[in-house]
């Protein structure tokens, strides 16, 4: 009992990046405990999508072919049987939407112990080593499972992706599901409208976060991104709020955007906000907090009050 | 029906802190009501003013000192409260999922809700997990990430979207009984009136400890243990702009019309 078993991850026929990063964080595991890298994919076009997890460092890959989209309940169950069937030390999940929808299921009915959202991964001993962020990413967080064996779920953007091709074993697994026993039913998808504006398309983004406190302020920054004709978006709780529609959220659950300048206004840049904007070509953050995330990833920086700072930066444009 | 909602009082931490082995030195914390629990609490209170939910039950895995974030919800609407502490949890660092699946389910058993809330994930140690947990120990439906939510009671179901990510709904049908993890920008949760402040005080808090639950305290013992805490690296090569803000606006401003942009 030594193997790892992770969990691709897919949507509307595509598989997700992550999956090709759980292929890296799998292999790198599976060398510490000297066995073998299982990858599962449940539902959708199986064959296809097995194909390309046939990656450099896969030594098996599992097909079910149940259902086209994401299901939790055939999820649960498929796990566990491959579970029972392959007896592996560790399971591997995204920590994805998704993932976050059947892992803790998974972890549960295998008596599993969890651990969620983990950025890094190491084996000492007996032990396995998860490193995780605490309070919104002011800190991290060493956490050691003194168990046989563990579910994991590993936020995407922390492994390289797996690359090459690799000789994987490709096997149809048959699982065994009572209808009867799902309840629930993907009945459709909807895209957040689009909206008056593309914020994916602007090349200036002047983008406001939970710092701007109250939804009259949010005028100043209207006037900076008129005077410096950029467009506006926003950090999560802006949207939250109900104080900007969803098309203008930057983040990993509204638009990914890469201007050629985006101006942070009191954006704290929690990882899903980063995810939504780090390819941006020229960072600026304006925030009181010198040790905010952001800082980590912005190229020039004012260590200020957004409310004496946006109003002389909007006069320098003329407004 | 009934619906129980989940809620944690979490730690907040200043932006300034030092760390005191594996946690926040206390001098630097603050506590508050996990900021998705209220959301899930506005979700149950809409549904009582819809009259679908017939009664609203709060529970807390928590000491003492949590009661006044646990009043902050009864002051929003919720009936009454249940607070679960032990001094077999007095000891435990990192309570794990499996843990507190466990409490819960021993107080689901116990109150038998149509519809348990949670949030998606307290701001502290953001496991993310508890829901969908507890949602299999006590053998119902689940929903994790949920952002919009209708229940038809008459049906015995309600519709949700589940919030993927890059801006995609999923659209599902679950089953009741079920439990759903409630997403942040879900509603509007309202600040307690202060006639709810004052009724709150009247409501009844019950505390149960693992012996009222029927819950072993080797339960509480996890398979996880905090060994380090630090603050992150960071490999920051930023430029910072130094000065008033009228001399560091005009130095961003310059650095700004390098960069293309025009008034």
């Amino acid at each position: 009992m030594s193997d790892v078993l992770a969990i691709a991850d897919h949507r509307r026929g595509e598989l997700r990046d992550v999956s090709y990063e759980l292929l890296t964080a799998g292999r790198d595991l599976a060398d510490e405990t000297g066995g073998d890298l299982h990858v599962a994919v449940v539902s959708g076009p199986v064959d296809e999508y097995a194909e390309k997890l046939d990656r450099e460092g896969v030594d098996a890959v599992h097909t079910v072919d149940y259902g086209e989209e994401f299901n939790h309940d055939v999820y649960t169950r498929a796990i566990t049987q491959l579970y029972d069937a392959l007896a592996p030390q560790y399971v591997l999940a995204p920590n994805s939407v998704n993932g976050l929808d059947y892992a803790p299921a998974v972890a549960n009915r295998l008596d599993l112990p969890l651990v969620t959202d983990v950025v890094d991964l190491a084996v000492d001993g007996d032990a396995l080593v998860a490193t995780r962020e605490m309070y919104g990413g002011k800190v991290e967080t060493t956490t050691e499972l003194a168990a046989d064996a563990a579910a994991v779920t590993i936020r995407s953007g922390e492994w390289p992706a797996a690359e090459g091709t690799g000789d994987a074993t490709v096997e149809a697994f048959d699982v065994d599901i009572d209808e009867d026993a799902i309840g629930s039913t993907v009945t459709g998808f909807e895209e957040v409208a689009g909206g008056d504006v593309d914020i994916t398309d602007a090349d200036v983004l002047v983008s406001v976060g939970r710092g701007i406190d109250e939804e009259e302020n949010l005028e100043l920054i209207f006037d900076l991104a008129e005077a410096m004709d950029a467009t506006v978006s926003s950090s999560r709780p802006i949207v939250d709020n109900g104080w900007l529609p969803p098309n203008r959220q930057v983040g990993q659950s509204g638009k990914v955007v890469t201007p050629d300048v985006y101006v942070a206004i009191g954006i704290s840049g929690a990882v899903q906000h980063v995810a939504g904007m780090k390819g941006s070509e020229t960072i600026v953050a304006i925030n009181t907090d010198p040790n905010a995330p952001i800082m980590d990833i912005a190229d020039y920086a004012i260590h200020d009050d957004l409310f004496d700072v946006v109003p002389a930066l909007t006069e320098e444009f003329g407004g | 029906m009934k619906v129980l909602v989940t809620v944690k009082e979490v730690a907040t931490v200043e932006d300034e802190f030092e760390i005191d082995g594996t946690a926040i030195d206390e001098r630097f914390l603050g506590a508050d009501l996990n900021e998705w629990d209220d959301y899930a609490i506005e979700a149950a209170v809409q549904l009582q003013e819809d009259g679908i939910a017939d009664e609203v039950v709060t529970v807390t895995i928590g000491p003492e000192d949590a009661e006044q974030t646990i009043r902050q919800a009864l002051a929003k609407g919720a009936d009454r409260a249940i607070r679960v502490w032990d001094d077999a949890l007095a000891d435990v660092d990192l309570l794990d999922v499996g843990a507190k699946t466990e409490l819960l389910q021993a107080v689901v058993e116990d109150e038998d809700p149509d519809l348990v809330l949670t949030g998606v994930q307290s701001g502290d140690d953001s496991f993310g997990a508890t829901g969908v947990s507890l949602a299999d120990a006590i053998d119902t439906q689940w929903a994790a990430v949920v952002n919009d939510l209708e229940v038809d009671p008459d049906a015995g179901t309600a519709s949700v979207h589940r919030e993927l990510e890059g801006g995609v709904e999923e659209l599902t049908e679950i089953d009741l009984p079920a439990v759903l993890t409630i997403q942040t920008g879900i509603n509007e949760p309202r600040y307690a009136s202060l006639r709810g402040i004052r009724q709150a005080q009247r409501k009844p808090l019950d505390h149960q400890t693992l012996a009222d639950l029927g819950v072993d305290d080797g339960a509480v013992d996890g398979d996880l243990e905090l060994t380090d805490m630090y603050e992150p690296e960071t490999e920051t090569d930023v430029t910072v702009f130094e000065g008033s803000a009228e001399e560091t606006a005009g130095d961003l401003a310059d650095l700004l019309r390098e960069k293309g942009v025009e008034a």
